[in-house]
């Protein structure tokens, strides 16, 4: 039973990461309906950042520290929120009026050049990511170990969850977030600059994956180029498994998928772990594509 | 082209490849294997380019059923002892066609349930299909799991390869230039259109699947007798980029650019490998040494996708614009 | 003989929307039918019933006697009905000559197999059906663009090539969607000459979806009036016409 529970909270500490950046998946397909495939390297490179800034942000805020570990996130999410911003700018946008499958193919263009660049520039091995968290005691509670860093995890996730839900519903920016993603074409005659509010969508994307970066690498401290892939995959799954646009659903496949790949390679056999998103994904597509939360969308004829 | 001698030209293509290979011994041998890459890319190139380019759908997995192919046949090639020449060469074309098949039934696996998904969806469904073969592969541990198989016989010759290779192009070009194969590119076209004017869509994409995977599981059975040691990740998602990277480059539903395609982007690395070479000689890269080609490699495909499709989607070598039109 | 094509309380529902309602509609051989109606009166819905892309929620279609219901389109067209769309969907990066050859098909002896072993019957297959495709652009004067990419050509040449192409099907019954639209008033005349010809010419029947009144009158010996997805009038060009439903429906209470 401690057993289960520890597994449970760790899946819901790997999912929460998930959902965070399943909600940058969700919104750029709810309002272009494109997987932006670079997405997941976004992830990366606010990992990177992290790692970068730490050592010189030390020089100015003791690490670890609490306050530190704020700031790190902080720039970390705007920086790569102006990086989101900048290739949908020069790759995206040119192509907004092209087949679908020119834009696709673009974006796995972006996301390899990410990872070979980034391979180039930071070097493959996998680095060390520093203590920028101060670990608190351990909480022991019947034979339950809890990580404090898991805790954080799971509370800035839920912070991040908040204010994105804040935004998109009481703001004048989320508003129209809305409207671009329910027609784009009328939103634009009723006078919202689509352009800016997909600007706006591909940096709030990016940020909260920036995010997930930083608390992927608090939790798992190895970092290294190719880091992004999988959990940009698997993330990707779970925005389908939510219903694709939804943000909601995002949040929920991302909780889903953590969970049973924690459990299953916990319980069943580890080395299969990456193939379950993959599996699921397949499984949703089939018996049910317009995912748990989302609508169905019919062809018109 | 004139499909009316399509027949007459595969003989000579085969004549040709014997010959080649009757004189192997005389040719370098880096450049021989640098020959084994273009041929197996070009059967990759050319069988993704029905699925992806002719048919319009887009598989991001084709390394998975490339790695089904070389799995196979290795498997089949490795309980044999040293062979005659006669009988090792008709081992392993039995060995290759068993391997396509193989690959043929994986295709027929993957082809059925993502008929119903377009665009974006089936890319990303098939590329968990070959993520799924890898991981399956990383956890057999008769062929050796994720350290990976030897091959005993280096079996792999100009004949086969390119032999073969004619093959791919003459059945995707004798499919595609008929009247029956004018469909899949009325799938790529509409499919609403093509279902309502009489064609069985469904059927058009999953022969498209079958067809191309059975291919690339040759080319898998080529790989595996050449480099004679295979692994699962090297059956990767990046694999099946480059391949992909190929059609794009040649032209979407252009089989002639696909090939010129396949040999340029096999060229390009051992073109670099080269210039690195000088480089290293002449001392400039004494700190880096060639390790970092593998990088640029990838960073050149990848400018080299964006830039395509920024301006060129139609690909280097087609005139006419055969852009993707979904 | 049984009617060519027999709707009996034809009936679709999406959600709480009924869009066709218990639609009864018969059609004879070389028959030429319009069906009318105003904006979003379900004609083009019943059109997707008839070739399968739509299935109906409940009620029975019967073509030349057999129920084909749960059909794929696919398997409709080959049975004898093909249809145009109201925009426009050929297959814009094939050759104007390949897109009426793709249709012929439905009448290939061989299979695949003919197309990759290319032997003597492949070839001379292939030739018939290249002199039958150029025989039908001939027709409507589309010989001279056969090379021609489909979306290169005119919007007024696009709509006869489609017609074009769903007469390469050789069907008994033809779906025309709103052939007219976006047409001028020349080009309309025009079209219904067009229409009038080929039903005389392949003897076949024609049921035609229009939005524009003056053309429909012009052109249907029996009209059928749609609204709201249940069917309020039917009956000759001046019985329609008469009719005080059709009125109401088209001019507004």
């Amino acid at each position: 039973m401690t057993e289960f529970l520890q597994q449970l909270i760790n899946g819901l500490a790997f999912g929460s990461i998930l959902a965070l950046i399943a909600i940058g998946y969700t919104m750029v397909y709810g309002i272009l309906r494109f997987i932006n495939f670079a997405h997941g390297d976004i992830f990366m490179l606010g990992a990177f950042a992290g790692f970068y800034l730490a050592p010189k942000i030390a020089a100015l805020i003791p690490l670890p520290s609490i306050a530190g570990t704020l700031v790190v996130l902080g720039i970390s999410m705007a920086l790569c929120a102006g990086l989101g911003g900048l290739i949908e700018r020069l790759a995206y946008r040119p192509l907004r009026k092209r087949p679908k499958l020119t834009v696709l193919i673009t974006a796995i263009g972006v996301s390899l050049f990410i990872e070979y660049a980034g391979q180039f520039f930071f070097g493959a091995a996998p680095k060390k990511f520093p203590d920028i968290l101060p670990v608190w005691q351990v909480t022991r509670i019947g034979g339950l170990s809890l990580n404090s860093n898991q805790l954080v995890v799971l509370g800035v996730s839920l912070v991040l969850l908040l204010a994105l839900r804040f935004i998109v519903l009481k703001t004048k920016i989320g508003t129209a977030m809305r409207a671009v993603s329910f027609n784009p074409e009328a939103a634009a005659l009723m006078g919202v600059n689509t352009d800016h509010v997909i600007s706006f969508t591909f940096a709030l994307g990016s940020a909260l994956a920036a995010a997930a970066g930083i608390l992927w690498a608090i939790n798992y401290p190895s970092i290294d180029p190719l880091m992004g892939i999988l959990p940009g995959l698997k993330a990707f799954v779970a925005a389908v498994l939510g219903g694709i646009g939804s943000l909601p659903g995002a949040a929920l496949g991302g909780i889903i998928i953590g969970v049973t790949e924690t459990l299953v390679s916990g319980y069943i056999s580890s080395t299969y772990r990456d193939a379950i998103a993959f599996a699921v994904l397949i499984l949703i597509l089939l018996v049910k594509p317009s995912g748990l939360l989302g609508k169905k969308e019919i062809e018109k004829v | 082209m004139n499909f009316r001698h399509a027949k007459t030209i595969l003989l000579a293509a085969w004549g040709v490849s014997l010959l080649a290979s009757l004189a192997a011994s005389r040719i370098n041998p880096y450049w021989l294997y640098v020959f084994y890459d273009i041929g197996i890319g070009i059967v990759m190139a050319v069988s993704l380019n029905l699925i992806n380019g002719y048919t319009g759908q887009f598989s991001l997995g084709h390394a998975g059923f490339m790695a089904v192919g070389a799995y196979v046949s290795a498997v089949i090639t490795n309980q044999c002892g040293d062979l005659s020449m006669f009988a090792a060469n008709g081992i392993f074309a039995l060995a290759l066609l068993a391997g396509g098949l193989s690959a043929a039934l994986a295709g027929l696996l993957v082809g059925i349930p993502t008929l119903r998904l377009r665009g974006d969806y089936l890319a990303i469904v098939t590329l968990g299909f070959g993520e799924i073969i890898r991981v399956l592969l990383q956890n057999m541990d008769k062929v050796g799991a994720a350290r990976g198989l030897s091959v005993m016989h280096g079996w792999t010759n100009l004949f086969w390869t390119f032999g073969l290779a004619a093959v791919t192009v003459y059945v995707v070009a004798a499919l595609v230039n008929s009247t029956y194969g004018r469909g899949f590119m009325a799938v790529h076209d509409d499919e609403v259109a093509a279902e309502a004017m009489g064609l069985n869509t469904t059927k058009y994409k999953v022969t498209a699947f079958v067809v191309g995977a059975f291919f690339a599981g040759i080319a898998g059975g080529l790989y595996a007798h050449s480099k004679q040691f295979i692994t699962p990740g090297g059956f990767g998602f990046m694999q099946s980029i480059t391949f992909v990277v190929m059609v794009i480059l040649g032209g979407m539903g252009n089989t002639i650019g696909v090939i010129l395609a396949a040999i340029l982007l096999t060229l390009l690395p051992e073109g670099l490998r080269m210039l690195a070479g000088i480089e290293h000689l002449a001392g400039f890269s004494a700190n880096r040494p060639l390790s970092w080609l593998g990088e640029t490699r990838m960073i050149i495909y990848s400018l080299l996708l964006i830039v395509l499709m920024l301006a060129r989607p139609q690909g280097l070598f087609s005139r006419k614009r055969n852009a993707p039109v979904k | 003989m049984p009617a060519l094509l027999q709707l009996d309380k034809a009936t679709i529902r999406f959600g709480g929307l009924t869009a066709v309602s218990e639609l009864d509609l018969q059609i004879g051989r070389g028959e030429l039918v319009a069906l009318i109606g105003p904006n979003g009166a379900g004609k083009t819905t019943a059109f997707n019933l008839i070739t399968g892309v739509y299935q109906p929620t409940s009620g029975a279609i019967f073509f030349d006697g057999q129920s084909i219901v749960g059909q794929k389109p696919y398997r409709i067209t080959a049975r004898g009905i093909a249809r145009t769309f109201q925009n426009i969907r050929l297959f814009p990066s094939l050759s104007v000559f390949d897109n009426v050859r793709t249709v012929f098909h439905l009448h290939l002896r061989g299979d695949v197999r003919h197309a990759l072993w290319r032997g003597q019957g492949y070839h001379a297959e292939e030739k018939s059906i290249a002199q039958r495709v150029l025989e039908l652009l001939e027709i409507f004067q589309l010989g001279k663009f056969r090379d021609e990419p489909a979306k290169s050509l005119s919007y007024g040449d696009q709509r006869r090539l489609e017609i074009v192409r769903a007469l390469a099907a050789e069907p008994r019954l033809l779906l025309l969607d709103e052939p007219a639209a976006g047409m001028n008033a020349t080009e309309k005349v025009e079209l219904t000459r067009l229409i009038r010809f080929i039903r005389d010419k392949f003897q076949i029947a024609i049921l035609l979806v229009e939005h524009d009144m003056q053309l429909v009158m012009g052109i249907g010996e029996r009209i059928v009036v749609l609204d709201y997805g249940v069917k309020i009038a039917e009956g000759s060009p001046e019985e329609v016409r008469a009719n005080p439903k059709v009125i109401a429906a088209y001019l507004g209470d």
